[in-house]
């Protein structure tokens, strides 16, 4: 028999601590779906999408209520959509393509299917091109489509001519969103070194080499580190860390049996855990309120990033011993309007968009749903997009960046987009310009600890 | 992973203010899809809260385990109290390595 107190507590991680399984994102892979014919490729996707995860979602809901353990969103990840949509020769308007997968979303119930995308760290297909150019519209016409950008990695160095097309795209969106106060731009993520197998939206795709059909599990769970933190009270931050860890292991746990068992039920093998803890809007479910739980004031205040630091790497030491399939970008997110402690944060004035990006130095992803006023010029979009691509260029690391340039809106404002993805305080822009640089173009070359063999 | 040896093997816990026939009203129900009791832990806390933790073996069991959950849950709303029912694989996996 199990310890009563074992038995509270997990119940209390789920009914009290919002411990949950963030997602089950099944990826597919979309090669066999190319076409000389654009139409023939979007039917082609449809029906694979529809015939693979068609039992995705009750499969995620029953495993939800036999275990007990709440599964948040079902998802798909496909191939970028730029290598597959190449092959078409009738057309270089992709938008067609991303109808389809919209389509697909509907029908089998998933709320958001990731991969209009398109790898492009050191060069650009005709394709990839068209990609680029279909997003404004794409994103604008489909409701549940995600697209990314990979514009760099440390093994390729930095593609600066689609840090500026990025910057371009970001102030496309938000125009042709302006009625939803940009909203467009929350579906799009641009990258450095982006990960083949994250189940994680806006950013995931299905990278080349992760097979036919996988199922990869993104854990959560920062109430139940935040609940553990509070109980924690006077100790040194070593002993924090040993708190985080053993939180960290028991909530990878929970998502890997889940993992398993979905996997399982679904006849398609399991590929990796993301290890993150990611927050929601609801109060209790932030990692700005664990690092003010650690002792300081307000998120944002000096000691941040190394709470952060400590924080990030806690949770994966206690997460690598449960599961031996970790993957994805396992770590802490930060993004701010998703985040009630970051946005109080803001509203507060302790955090800056400068400081945001210290802190992408020692957690995973980066900039991250950031609404910035809407008459930042598109040079200065791709600088922020530029430094924090460097960050994980030259530091080896996943970075993503996440801009909504709000029309309209100007720093003291606040935006809300319902749901998770919450609310967002209009942040500064330091107004110093970037255009000469940005407008150079070109390929930054690969650091040299790229040379690694 | 240790889940599949235990597939059959659920807990019930059960919370509420305390009242006669809680544990009956249960069993009860259990006894009449076939369902075996394998542990019982049960305390009063503050003399008026009722807690109770059952292990129970589903390997017999004649209902589907949602139809199960479901006449739980309104036996549940009946008695006044709260009741859950998961398999025992989240326990073991969150609490034994």
């Amino acid at each position: 028999m199990f310890d009563p107190y074992e038995i509270l507590e997990t119940q209390r991680m789920f009914s009290q601590e919002h411990l949950d399984v963030r997602t089950i994102t099944m990826g597919i892979d979309l090669h066999d779906c190319a076409s000389d014919s654009s139409a023939k490729a979007c039917q082609r996707i449809y029906d694979k999408i529809t015939r693979l995860a068609e039992h995705l979602v009750s499969t995620g809901e029953a495993i939800s209520r036999e275990y007990g353990i709440p599964i948040i969103n079902k998802r798909i990840s496909v191939t970028p959509i730029a290598a597959i949509a190449a092959a078409a020769d009738d057309t270089d308007n992709y938008t067609n393509y991303a109808l389809a997968l919209d389509q697909a979303a509907k029908t089998v119930g998933v709320n958001y299917i990731g991969g209009f995308s398109a790898l492009i760290q050191k060069g650009m297909t005709r394709g990839e091109k068209n990609l680029l150019k279909s997003i404004p519209e794409a994103l604008n016409r489909t409701e549940r489509v995600c697209a990314s950008l990979n514009l760099g990695t440390t093994r390729s160095g930095i593609n600066m001519d689609g840090v500026r097309e990025a910057g371009l795209i970001i102030k496309a969106l938000a125009a042709r969103s302006a009625d939803q106060q940009g909203f467009a731009c929350a579906k799009l993520v641009v990258f450095a070194n982006a990960p083949d197998d994250n189940p994680f939206m806006a950013g995931a795709f299905t990278g080349p080499g992760e097979g036919e059909c996988t199922l990869n599990i993104g854990v959560s769970g920062p109430g139940v580190v935040l609940a553990a933190l509070k109980q924690a009270g006077d100790c040194t931050v070593d002993q924090l860390a040993e708190l985080i860890k053993e939180t960290a292991f028991k909530v990878t746990r929970a998502g890997q049996l889940v993992g398993s068992e979905a996997a399982r039920r679904l006849g398609v093998p399991l590929g990796i855990l993301d290890l993150s803890l990611a927050p929601t809007p609801a109060v209790g479910d932030s990692i700005a309120r664990i690092l003010e739980a650690m002792g300081l004031e307000t998120c944002g205040a000096w000691g941040t990033t190394c709470a952060l630091a400590m924080l990030n790497d806690a949770v994966k030491k206690g997460g690598i011993m449960a599961s031996s399939r970790v993957g994805g970008l396992s770590g802490a997110f930060i993004p701010v309007s998703e985040d009630e402690g970051m946005i109080h944060a803001v509203e507060a004035g302790a955090l800056s968009l400068e400081k945001l990006e210290a802190m992408t130095c020692v957690c995973s992803v980066g900039i991250d749903m950031v609404a910035i006023p809407g008459d930042t010029p598109a040079s200065t979009i791709s600088g922020i997009i530029a430094d924090e691509l460097a960050v994980g260029v030259y530091n080896n690391k996943t970075t993503a960046v996440r801009l909504i340039p709000v029309p309209g809106a100007v720093v003291g404002d606040k935006v809300s987009y319902g749901g998770l993805w919450g609310d967002a305080p209009i942040m500064q822009v330091n107004p110093s310009d970037c255009s000469l640089f940005i407008n150079r173009g070109g390929h930054i070359p690969a650091p040299i600890h790229s040379l690694k063999s | 992973m240790k889940t599949e040896a235990n597939k059959d093997q659920a807990i019930i816990t059960v919370v509420g203010q305390d009242r006669p026939g809680i544990i009956a009203g249960i069993t009860t129900l259990l006894a009449g899809h076939a369902i075996n009791v394998l542990d019982i832990n049960q305390t009063i806390f503050h003399e008026t809260l009722f807690n109770m933790i059952m292990l129970v073996d589903l390997a017999a069991c004649t209902q589907s385990f949602d139809k199960l959950q479901q006449e739980l849950e309104q036996l549940g709303r009946q008695l006044g109290v709260d009741i859950r029912m998961q398999l025992t694989a989240v326990y073991e996996a969150m609490n034994r390595i």
